[in-house]
C-alpha cells in the first residue's frame, strides 16, 4: 500500500463500522494523545531553559522571561493530567464499564459532553496562560491565585473557568460511570442497589476473606461487579471528592479576582493560607495518591487476565486491598506539607509518615498480584501489551518507594521542592507507570474499538516502546540527579547552573517527544486522515454497548 | 551512623537508590525474559506474607532509620523545648528579604533558630552551600509560625533563596533570581571532618 494511501484511508480502517461507544471512546483517546504531544513540547520548553543561556542553547530569548516560563510550568500538569491522562482513562472506562458488565453506557451524549468540557476548559486554561500569563502554578498557594498585582484578572477568570469546566466533565464521567454501573438490567437485571454497592466497595472481598478464616462458607462465589469494575468504582469515589475541592478551591479564588473587577478588594488575609494548603492538597492528593493508584490497581488486574486469559491470582485479597487503598487516600496528604512548619507534628508523623507508607504495601500487593497472575501463565507470547504491562509495573516500580523514602521528615527537609520530586517521582509514575499501563490498555482494546484494524507498523511500535521507556526513566533520573544537587523544581536557572544533568535530561526528554511523533504517525497510517475525521463524525448505530445481545441494548 | 549535614545524606541516598533502581530494573527484565521462555523451570519462591512482611519492615523501617540517624529530626520535632544557642528574625514582603544583619556568623555546633515571617504570599526559606547544593529548606507561609532550629556542624558559607514560587516577580525581566542572597550566613570554628 502506498504512503498517501494509507495517510489518507489508513489500513483498514472503516468509521462508518464503528457504534455509538466506540466512537465516542475513540474521540476521547484522539484529544488525550494530542494533549500529551502539548504536554510533551512545553516539557521540552522548560527542560532548554533550564539548560541555561548559552549560545548553542536554540530555545528562543522569550522563553527564558519569567512571565512565559512559569504560564508553561502552570499549564503542563492541567494539560498533561486532565487533558491527556483524565481523557484516556475517561475514555477508555466508559467503554470498558458497559463491556465488563455488558450492560449499555448509561448516555453516549453525556460521554460526548465529557470529553468536550474537558477539551474546552483545558483550551481555556492553556488560553489564560497563552495570552494573560496567568501562572499561579497548579499548587494555586493562597493567596498567589488571587495576586492582582502579579496577574492579569482576565486572565484567572479565564483560568478558573476553564479548570471548572474540567471539573463539570469530570461529575459527568462519574454520573455516567455510577448510573451505568448501577443499572438493574442485563446481567444486574436481579441485583439490588445494596448488592452491587457491596461489590463495588469490595465487602464481598473482606467477606469472603473472613468466612475462610472462619471456616464458613464464601460470602458469595460470583461477586456482582468483576474486579476492574470495582477498581473503577472505588477509584471514581477520589475522583469525585477530587473534583469537588478543586471546584471549590476555584470558587474561591474565582469570587476575588471578580471582586477586583468590580473593585472591590477583598481581604486575603481572611483565609488561612496553611489551612487553604491543607484542604488544597486533600483534594489534590485524591489524584496521585487516590484515584492514579486505584485505577492502575485496577487496570493491572484487567490487563493481567486479559493478556494470559486466566482468572487473577488472590482475587479476594485484590478486592479488599482496593478498600484499603480508598482509605489510605484519604488521609496521606501531610506528606505534602512535610515542609510547612505550622502544621502539627503529629499530622506530619501519621498522616505524612506512617498511613503514605501504607502505599507501599497497597501497590505492592497490587504489583505482587499481577506478576504471579502473569507468571502462572508462562510461557506467554511476547505482546505489546505484555511489554507495556511490564514498563507499567517497572514505573511504579520505581516511583513509589521513591515517594516514601521523599514522605520522611528528615528526607523531606532536603528534598522538598527539589527536582528529585518531580522528576523521580512524579515524572516516572506518570511518564513509566501510568502511561505505559494506558498504553498496554491500548493494545488491548486496539482491535475491540477499532473493529480488527491492522496496526500499520510492529517497528514503530516497537520503537515507541524503547524510546518511551528509556527516555522517561533516562529524564526522571536525570532530573533526580540535579535534585540531589540542590536544583528546585519550580525555579527559573538562566544561567545553567545544573548544565549537564539538565542537557542529559533534554535527550532523554527529546526521545519521549520523538516516541509521541512515531506512536502519532503508527495511528494516523493505520486509521487515515478519512478515519480520523470520521471517528468524529455521528456514529449510524447508536449502540452504546460493545459485544452483547441486542435485545439488552 | 549519623549524618551530620546534607550532604552526606543525600550521598547515601544516591548510592541507595541507584542500587536499588538497578536492582528493580534487572528484576524486571529478568522477570519479562522468563516469562516468555518456553523452558522456564525453576524460580526462587517468594511467601505471600514474607512478602507482605518485607513491605511494612521497608515502609516503617525506613522512618526509624532516619530518625535514628538524621539528627535534625527530633531536633525539629523538639524544637520548641530547645533553647536555641542564637535566634534570628526574616521577614518577606513583596519577594524581598528584610534581613536580621547583612551577614551572620555562626559558631560550629551551634543551635541556631530561624524565625521568618511572610507579610504576603507563600514563599520558602532555604540555605544553600556555594555549589549550590541545599542545606536544608522549610515553607514560609503567611499568617503562621515558620520557624526552624538547625545545628551547623560543618564550615561554609551559605546563599540563601526562597524555595518555594511566589509568582514572577522573584525574577526581573533577564530571569535572574531577585530573591537570592548570596554569603548571607558563615559557619566558623570546625574541623575539617565537621564538628569542633
Amino acid at each position: 500500500m502506498s504512503f498517501t494511501k494509507n495517510l489518507m484511508s489508513g489500513t483498514n480502517f472503516d468509521h462508518t463500522s464503528l457504534n455509538a461507544l466506540q466512537k465516542v471512546t475513540l474521540r476521547a483517546v484522539v484529544m488525550s494523545f494530542l494533549f500529551y504531544g502539548l504536554v510533551a513540547l512545553e516539557g521540552m520548553i522548560m527542560r532548554m531553559v533550564e539548560v541555561g543561556k548559552i549560545p548553542q542553547n536554540p530555545i528562543p530569548e522569550m522563553f527564558f522571561q519569567p512571565e512565559h516560563f512559569f504560564s508553561i510550568m502552570t499549564v503542563h500538569p492541567i494539560i498533561g493530567i486532565f487533558g491527556s491522562t483524565y481523557q484516556l482513562v475517561f475514555g477508555a472506562f466508559m467503554f470498558l464499564v458497559p463491556y465488563l458488565t455488558k450492560k449499555p453506557l448509561y448516555s453516549i451524549k453525556l460521554a460526548n459532553f465529557v470529553w468536550i468540557m474537558i477539551t474546552l476548559g483545558t483550551l481555556l486554561a492553556w488560553i489564560a496562560a497563552f495570552v494573560w500569563q496567568y501562572a499561579p502554578l497548579y499548587t494555586l498557594y493562597w493567596p498567589l491565585p488571587a495576586d492582582t498585582e502579579q496577574f492579569h484578572v482576565i486572565g484567572g477568570i479565564v483560568f478558573i473557568v476553564g479548570v471548572a469546566l474540567i471539573m463539570v466533565g469530570t461529575f459527568g464521567f462519574i454520573y455516567n460511570i455510577y448510573a451505568t454501573i448501577f443499572a438493574r438490567i442485563g446481567v444486574h437485571k436481579d441485583k439490588t442497589t445494596k448488592e452491587l454497592l457491596i461489590s463495588g466497595f469490595g465487602i464481598d472481598g473482606i467477606l469472603n476473606l473472613f468466612n475462610k478464616l472462619i471456616g464458613k462458607p464464601p460470602y458469595t462465589k460470583e461477586p456482582a461487579l468483576a474486579l476492574p469494575v470495582v477498581a473503577i468504582f472505588r477509584g471514581t469515589v477520589d475522583t469525585f471528592l477530587d473534583a469537588v475541592v478543586i471546584l471549590g478551591a476555584g470558587v474561591l479564588v474565582l469570587i476575588f479576582l471578580l471582586a477586583d473587577l468590580g473593585g472591590l478588594h477583598l481581604d486575603v488575609t481572611a483565609i488561612d493560607a496553611l489551612l487553604y494548603k491543607n484542604f488544597f492538597w486533600w483534594g489534590l492528593d485524591l489524584v496521585a495518591d487516590g484515584l492514579v493508584l486505584i485505577y492502575v490497581a485496577g487496570s493491572w488486574y484487567l490487563l493481567a487476565t486479559l493478556i494470559t486469559g486466566q482468572k487473577l491470582f488472590m482475587e479476594n485479597v485484590a478486592r479488599a486491598a482496593l478498600m484499603l487503598e480508598l482509605l489510605v487516600s484519604w488521609m496521606v496528604w501531610s506528606h505534602h506539607l512535610l515542609g510547612d512548619q505550622g502544621q502539627p507534628d503529629m499530622m506530619k508523623l501519621i498522616s505524612g509518615e506512617m498511613v503514605t507508607a501504607f502505599e507501599l504495601l497497597t501497590q505492592g500487593l497490587a504489583l505482587f498480584i499481577t506478576l504471579v497472575t502473569l507468571w502462572k501463565a508462562r510461557p506467554l507470547k511476547v505482546t505489546m501489551e505484555l511489554k507495556y504491562l511490564l514498563g507499567g509495573l517497572l514505573g511504579f516500580g520505581l516511583a513509589v518507594p521513591a515517594a516514601i523514602i521523599q514522605a520522611d521528615m528528615g528526607m523531606n527537609r532536603v528534598l522538598h521542592n527539589t527536582q528529585w520530586i518531580i522528576g523521580a517521582h512524579v515524572h516516572i509514575a506518570i511518564i513509566v507507570g501510568l502511561y505505559m499501563t494506558l498504553y498496554s490498555a491500548v493494545f488491548v482494546l486496539w482491535p475491540i474499538v477499532t473493529n480488527n484494524t491492522q496496526l500499520y507498523s510492529k517497528k514503530l511500535a516497537n520503537a515507541h516502546f524503547w524510546l518511551h521507556l528509556i527516555g522517561g526513566i533516562g529524564m526522571g533520573a536525570f532530573m533526580g540527579m540535579a535534585g540531589l544537587d540542590g536544583m528546585l523544581r519550580r525555579h527559573l536557572y538562566v544561567d545553567g547552573q545544573f548544565q549537564t544533568d539538565m542537557i542529559l535530561a533534554a535527550v532523554a526528554g527529546s526521545m519521549l517527544l520523538l516516541a509521541w511523533v512515531l506512536f502519532l504517525y503508527n495511528i494516523i497510517m493505520s486509521v487515515g486522515l478519512k478515519g480520523l475525521i470520521g471517528i468524529f463524525l455521528p456514529a449510524k448505530d447508536k449502540t452504546a454497548s460493545y459485544g452483547i445481545e441486542p435485545e439488552i441494548a | 551512623m549519623i549524618f551530620t549535614d546534607s550532604l552526606e545524606l543525600l550521598s547515601f541516598h544516591w548510592v541507595a537508590y541507584t542500587i536499588y533502581s538497578a536492582m528493580i530494573i534487572s528484576v524486571v527484565a529478568w522477570f519479562g525474559y522468563n516469562l516468555v521462555r518456553k523452558d522456564t523451570k525453576s524460580v526462587v519462591r517468594i511467601p505471600f506474607y514474607w512478602y507482605m512482611a518485607f513491605l511494612v519492615t521497608g515502609g516503617v523501617g525506613h522512618h526509624i532509620f532516619t530518625y535514628n540517624t538524621i539528627p535534625w529530626v527530633s531536633e525539629d520535632i523538639s524544637r520548641h523545648e530547645i533553647k536555641p544557642d542564637a535566634s534570628y528574625d526574616f521577614t518577606i514582603a513583596k519577594h524581598k528579604w528584610i534581613l536580621p544583619s547583612q551577614k551572620i556568623i555562626v559558631q560550629c555546633d551551634e543551635r541556631i533558630l530561624f524565625n521568618v515571617v511572610s507579610q504576603d504570599l507563600t514563599y520558602g526559606f532555604g540555605l544553600f552551600r556555594q555549589d549550590g547544593s541545599m542545606v536544608m529548606q522549610m515553607q514560609v507561609n503567611p499568617g503562621s509560625k515558620n520557624d526552624i532550629l538547625w545545628t551547623f556542624h560543618h564550615n561554609g558559607v551559605f546563599n540563601l533563596d526562597s524555595t518555594e514560587y511566589s509568582g514572577p516577580a522573584q525574577y526581573n525581566e533577564h530571569g535572574e533570581n531577585l530573591m537570592k542572597i548570596d554569603n548571607i550566613l558563615e559557619v566558623v570554628g570546625c574541623k575539617n571532618g565537621g564538628s569542633k
